[in-house]
């Protein structure tokens, strides 16, 4: 086995998680490459939706913004902005809601609007796009981000996108009709909701992590399931494929793929 | 019928100060010439209307022409921030900038709602989030047929809409292809609509089905060729990537931002003395 990256284990843990065949919307960014690998690897048939329109893209290489030409050349059709929100995922028909975000909190919420006071921001962040509607209506919802005590916090400052809100059933008090996220997938491990409390707990750890540098890079105080595996090393397959995708990416763009 | 004109008769004539103005194209066909015309007259106290900001209002913002913005995704796509528009809120630089924050499903409903001539567009949306509490413009209503609660949010109808498409024939019929964003339901939106185009033909050969605003729903029409750059015309050119990277260090301080538009601005008398300005500083 080669060695590889925590960034590449993060991307082939996300990319695993797709099934074949689920209707996918895409967030720019990790999301789109973890959901590209898992189109070139694991799930050919998985529908890969943008919120620029594209439906059932299949581009060659990684868009930097939402709404690059070739989204919409390899895609079964492009509809307007306002069709997918209203038809496709209102409607209730994506499977899976692939996001990334600025800060998580334990239960899963996203922020992407502030640091700081909403009226006089420390920090001004880009703000929601199509996160809340994605995060409130896709049948279920899976995290990418890298960890670390800034992007995993007690408290969020302002809770853009909704994910199990305060906690157990919360979120179905709230009437959101899809299940909320699923798996917070990081460089270090893979989260999971508890049952019962819905708080996120550390379910698998990618190899050679330890639990203590889970706890460092964790700003709440991150419990362990009762029975922590081990993330399976990316395989060869896996590595050349993703490897091979940012090489046609950074070829064509001169820069890696976009970050929303 | 759409005039046939300048794109500097059309800012003359059509955006007025105080006016609410949206600039619409989604990461496709955004019309940037359209912005810097905007700059060069000097228009003010705009309202600006975007569902992704990005660079033509980072430009505006940052060029004082603006007292509000309404929006759902303020970045550079695939860069980082929108540097004048961080500015502005957070050292309110050049000027205070009133924000009415949304997300994306919120501002694709209230351009649909404003085509449609209704006053408000209802969604399923925002239960649990923090944006109904900092934006009054986000309310909720209960279905009065299964009482359940959902987003209501008012519709958007511009003073004028300004888009960029790919090609109008001589009677100024447009026809636009590819990533259509909310172009068609911003320009049926508005009271005034301006449209740049890369090209102007005799026919527009347009497919059945295919997205054509006729002229008798526009108010201009103008001839622009790469008026959508550093975004991208499909068929035409592609998104000028490196143009995106490069606008991070203009823009991210007040002293080179105000120098670049000085020069590429304010120092050219159109857009196509602005590009022949960027092709020589390459």
């Amino acid at each position: 086995m080669s060695s590889y990256t925590t960034n590449e284990m993060m991307t082939v843990a996300a990319a695993r998680r797709l099934k074949n065949g689920a209707v996918c919307f895409v967030g720019i960014g990790l999301p789109s490459k973890a959901a590209n690998l898992a189109r070139l690897t694991s799930s050919p048939d998985v529908v890969l939706i943008y919120e620029s329109g594209p439906i059932g893209a299949k581009p060659s290489v990684l868009p930097l913004s939402i709404g690059d030409g070739e989204l919409a050349e390899t895609a079964d059709t492009v509809v307007p902005t306002g069709e997918i929100f209203r038809y496709w995922l209102q409607g209730g028909r994506i499977d899976v809601g692939f996001l990334g975000a600025a800060q998580v909190d334990r239960f899963g919420n996203i922020n992407t609007t502030v640091i700081g006071d909403y009226n006089s921001p420390k920090v001004r962040l880009p703000g929601a796009g199509g996160a809340p509607e994605i995060a409130g209506s896709a049948k279920e919802v899976l995290i990418i981000l890298k960890q670390s005590h800034r992007t995993f916090v007690d408290k969020l400052a302002f809770i853009t996108s909704v994910g199990h809100g305060e906690g157990g059933d919360h979120r179905k008090q709230l009437g959101l009709p899809g299940k909320g996220p699923v798996a917070l997938i990081t460089d270090l491990c893979i989260m999971e909701p508890e049952a019962g409390t819905n708080e996120f707990i550390v379910t698998s750890l990618h190899p050679g992590v330890t639990r203590e540098q889970v706890i460092e890079n964790t700003g709440w105080a991150i419990r362990f399931a009762a029975d922590v595996s081990e993330t399976q090393a990316p395989n060869e397959t896996e590595l050349t494929a993703l490897r091979a995708l940012e090489a046609r990416t950074a070829a064509a763009h001169g820069q890696q793929g976009g970050e929303e | 019928m759409a005039e046939i004109i300048s794109l500097r008769e059309a800012v003359e004539r059509f955006i007025n100060d105080g006016d609410k103005v949206a600039l619409e194209g989604f990461t496709h066909l955004i019309p940037t010439a359209a912005s810097h015309e905007i700059i060069r007259q000097g228009k003010k106290d705009l309202h600006v209307v975007r569902m992704t900001p990005d660079l033509v209002y980072d430009l505006l913002i940052g060029a004082g022409c603006t007292r509000k913005l309404t929006f759902s995704w303020g970045g550079n796509p695939g860069v980082g921030s929108l540097h004048r528009l961080r500015d502005a809120v957070e050292k309110q630089w050049p000027n205070a900038l009133e924000i009415d924050e949304h997300s994306h499903a919120d501002l694709a409903n209230s351009y649909v709602a404003g085509a449609s001539g209704l006053p408000f567009a209802v969604l399923r949306a925002y239960a649990g989030s923090d944006l109904p509490k900092v934006n009054p413009n986000i309310k909720f209503i209960q279905c009065p047929f299964t009482g359940e609660q959902l987003a209501a949010v008012p519709s958007v109808r511009p003073d004028v809409t300004v888009i960029h498409a790919q090609k109008a024939d001589r009677k100024g019929n447009v026809l636009l292809w590819g990533i259509l964003g909310v172009q068609k339901e911003a320009a049926l939106a508005a009271k005034r609509c301006i449209v740049t185009v890369e090209e102007i033909v005799d026919d527009l050969n347009a497919p059945m089905n295919a997205c054509v605003l006729p002229t008798w729903a526009l108010t201009a029409v103008c001839h622009v060729p790469g008026g959508a750059h550093p975004s991208y015309a499909h068929g035409y050119y592609e998104r000028d990537n490196r143009f995106y990277q490069a606008w991070d260090p203009i823009a991210r301080n007040r002293e080179t931002f105000t120098a670049w538009i000085d020069e590429y601005i304010r120092g050219t008398k159109d857009f196509s003395e602005f590009q022949a300005k960027i092709a020589e500083a390459k």
